[in-house]
């Protein structure tokens, strides 16, 4: 065969270029974040994260949409969480592959890609509407907790699904129900990958807008309960940015929601880290 | 006797939670349908789909604009974005130092945790400026929405790539290289043909974050109803129809927005179960060797 | 001679595929019983049918009676859990949770409820002792049970097990994945523990099967071939299978 590159000539040219990619991919992320922390760090101080916004945002701080954005958050975590972790043991520990199980899997699958405008809307429907939730942070949480649900419960699975089974087989033996074998010793084994799950559930509500634009009410009062409405961060970014109130604003708001993100990630990261060191006794 | 009661009742509990994801499909599904369906009757269906104007003012419901913009966007983002992923992903499994390993996965989880209106506010302070400077035009186009999705999709085809590429069994390596073939070789001839099942998977997931997102595409890509002449033409997406326009929408307009989510929930469905049929696909090839 | 588990023509399939045929056994109590065979002959599955662990596996059937003490452990009345307190396990390979040692072998008396802390401390320490492991782990209790050697947590598995106060034992080959210097610990440990506890020994290892215990059946094809005193069993069989077997001649 006539080649017009040597083998050695070509491994040495795509090793250039898988490198080139792998920096070029770090060079985006660092350029997206440190543009936005640059512009933004300047305005994030104790005033803006703790002060109540004046003129629609046009000055003044972000603190009402802090408190939303932990609200919807927190009713992602806390409902979602317990299903999708319930629907992990249920699907690995209790029942056996089979087609229902094949349908639940797809139905977590399509619950994942269903774009999030389309949850906006259903929420719209359902929970403002249909249930006479109205617009409140209440509403807004509920349909990120559908959000969630999805990730945390796939995350979940797997992790739980690696859980040797040799440990539930020892439970077992030594007499100790289904449930105590799961309760003590398969869930306490899939622990990081549980957390990790469910941290990144909440990361994909703390993020999204477009869910919940139609639910949250928009309101920009501090809310004093989930009843109340709101506006998460994200949201507060986009109708600041998009209807021109404040850059200043916007960068400030987009720089702590980035700060959010890079805390989720380091921390997921090391807590995963440590616990399974312990737990593997390195 | 232990407590049998407890056991039964949590089983069942579990159950219900187990259901839950079908349920609320189902739900969803219900709620979308009862909503939009009256539109598309209404308005007749192929109208609908094939009507090439979106004017709510005079009643005018043709979604082909919007079609058109949301494939425009995806297939563009998809040609930038898939090299970039593809090399990134054998860069990540295969070449990259176990340091430079762990640098780069906390930088995808990064890139895929930002939120998208993030993407979307970078989009429109620092990416159409760019664009108009060098390109003319306003710089909201289809092209800039394209090329910030090629970043937001970019972790999606990646780490799902990455995994199926990593879980080519390291005998397929191995035995090509104890053949004398460089890496190079062995990752073009063997590694990466094993994995392409999972990676045609990756790139339908990314497509289909890429046709279901919404603000960063309305931020960067001007949302004109029309259909655009040229990639530097401003565009709408049909998450942007619905975004845009459901805060002032009543009556046959709502049920309108409706009926475009329908659209894009189907368009979802149909990438699903293609991306289902390529999982599938690699299970056996995987497990059976050969097919 | 006592008996403590006798099994009246036990079949077990999994789906369609005829596993154990017609097995008929009487197992004595207080003492070591070995069950031989190549891989595949049935052994395993049969020690797991007695704490019914195979009830875990999809397509498990059985036809027959296994008997503990006379009593049917199938019947629908029998509480699986009681039951696996009662007949204790030893895996083939040691699993060991992960938790601190002290935690697994606490682990069976706190899901049967005991809670006072004097208490499970004093039942630890004495499985350890029974185990032979207490010297080697009792500065390192609340280390994590995954830090030790295979031999280590196959005896802690053994200490784990015994906390429970079984009456009976199964081992299924809990050494063949240990060298032979943990082997032969373990082995002692079996010889200390047969004065109390029924045990059931699974094992590939001829030479084993003499060492230990005082009955030996050799099962092939998913059938007993042959049971009986070990010692005559090794010496003269009565069987041909027997002898080709035991004189290395397949298998």
């Amino acid at each position: 065969m006539h080649r017009i590159v040597s083998p050695k000539k070509a491994q040495k040219i795509m090793t250039a270029v898988f490198w080139g990619s792998g920096i070029l991919t770090v060079l985006i992320m660092l350029i997206i974040i440190g543009y936005i922390l640059w512009k933004g760090m300047p305005v994030v101080n104790l005033n803006f994260i703790f002060g109540e916004p004046v003129d629609s945002g046009a000055s003044g701080g972000i603190a009402p949409m802090i408190v939303s954005s932990i609200y919807v958050t927190l009713i992602a975590g806390l409902v979602a969480a317990p299903i999708g972790v319930g629907a992990a043991v249920y699907l690995s520990e209790y029942t056996k592959e089979n087609i229902f199980v094949k349908l639940i899997r797809f139905g977590s699958e399509t619950l994942a890609s269903i774009p999030s405008i389309v949850f906006g809307l259903f929420g719209l429907a359902f929970f403002v509407v249909f249930l006479g939730m109205g617009w409140s942070l209440l509403s807004g949480g509920l349909i990120l907790a559908l959000m969630a649900l999805p990730t945390i419960f796939q995350v979940a699975e797997v992790s739980i699904g690696s859980v040797p089974k040799s440990y539930s087989e020892g439970s077992l033996a030594l007499g100790a129900t289904k449930w105590q074998t799961v309760y003590k010793v398969v869930l306490p084994a899939a622990v990081p990958g549980i957390t990790t799950g469910v941290i990144l559930g909440m990361a994909r509500a703390i993020s999204e807008a477009a869910a919940i634009m139609f639910a949250v009410g928009s309101a920009l009062a501090m809310p004093l309960s989930v009843f109340d409405p709101g506006r998460p961060l994200p949201l507060h970014l986009y109708v600041l940015a998009t209807e021109g109130i404040s850059l200043q604003n916007a960068y400030g708001t987009a720089a702590v929601l980035v700060i959010i993100i890079l805390v989720i990630t380091v921390l997921t990261n090391t807590l995963v880290e440590r616990y399974s060191k312990k737990m593997m006794g390195r | 006797m232990k407590d049998r009661l407890g056991e039964f009742l949590i089983e069942k509990g579990l159950f219900i939670t187990a259901i839950s994801s079908v349920v609320i499909i189902l739900l969803i599904i219900v709620f979308i349908f009862s909503e939009g369906l009256p539109a598309m009757e209404s308005y007749g269906f192929l109208n609908f789909i094939f009507g090439s104007t979106w004017d709510p003012s005079s009643g005018q419901y043709g979604i082909l604009p919007m079609i058109v913009g949301s494939m425009g966007i995806t297939l563009l983002a998809l040609i930038f974005s898939v090299p970039l992923s593809l090399l990134c992903a054998i860069f990540m499994a295969e070449i990259a130092p176990k340091t430079v390993r762990k640098i780069m996965k906390p930088v995808i989880e990064t890139l895929a945790g930002i939120p998208s209106v993030v993407y979307g506010f970078f989009g429109l302070i620092v990416l159409v400026p760019l664009m108009r400077t060098y390109f003319g035009g306003t710089g909201f186009s289809m092209l800039t929405a394209s090329i910030i999705l090629t970043v937001m999709i970019l972790p999606t085809i990646v780490s799902v790539s990455e995994d199926s590429i990593r879980s080519v069994p390291s005998e397929y390596k191995e035995a090509s290289l104890a053949l004398g073939a460089t890496h190079w070789q062995t990752i073009k001839n063997v590694i990466f043909p094993a994995a392409v099942p999972g990676v045609i998977t990756a790139i339908i997931l990314g497509m289909g974050r890429a046709i279901g997102e919404t603000l960063a595409v309305i931020m960067v890509a001007g949302n004109v109803a029309q259909f655009p002449s040229s990639i530097m033409d401003p565009v709408r997406a049909l998450t942007s129809n619905i975004a845009l326009e459901m805060g002032y929408a009543t009556g046959m307009h709502y049920s309108a927005l409706f009926a475009t989510a329908i659209v894009l929930f189907m368009l979802i469905m149909i990438l699903l179960v293609i991306a289902n049929y390529f999982h599938y696909k690699k299970k056996i090839n995987v497990g059976g060797g050969y097919l | 001679m006592p008996y403590r588990i006798e099994t009246r023509d036990l079949n077990v399939y999994f789906n369609e595929v005829h596993i154990l045929n017609d097995i008929n056994m009487k197992i004595p109590k207080n003492a070591v019983t070995s069950l031989i065979g190549p891989s595949g002959c049935g052994k395993s599955t049969f020690i797991r049918t007695l704490n019914r662990m195979n009830d875990l596996i999809e397509g498990f059937k059985k036809k027959g009676d296994v008997l503990l003490d006379g009593e049917d452990i199938y019947d629908p009345n029998v509480d699986v859990v009681e039951l696996r307190k009662k007949i204790g396990m030893v895996f083939q390979k040691a699993n060991p949770f992960p938790k601190s040692i002290f935690d697994n072998v606490a682990y069976g008396l706190r899901i049967h409820g005991i809670a006072d802390k004097d208490k499970l401390e004093k039942k630890v320490e004495k499985s350890l002792k029974a185990a032979a492991l207490w010297d080697e782990v009792k500065h390192k209790l609340d280390k994590s049970a995954m830090g030790l050697s295979g031999g280590q947590q196959q005896r802690l598995c053994i200490a784990r097990t015994i906390a429970v106060s079984p009456e009976v034992i199964l081992m299924d080959e809990p050494c063949s994945a240990l060298d032979p210097i943990s082997t032969t610990k373990i082995e002692d440990l079996i010889h200390k523990l047969k004065k109390d506890y029924t045990i059931i020994i699974v094992t590939h290892n001829m030479q084993q099967a003499t060492r230990v215990s005082k009955y030996t059946s050799f099962f092939l094809n998913g059938e007993i071939v042959e049971s009986g005193p070990t010692e005559k069993l090794f010496m003269e069989p009565e069987d041909k299978r027997t002898e080709d077997y035991i004189t290395g001649r397949f298998g």
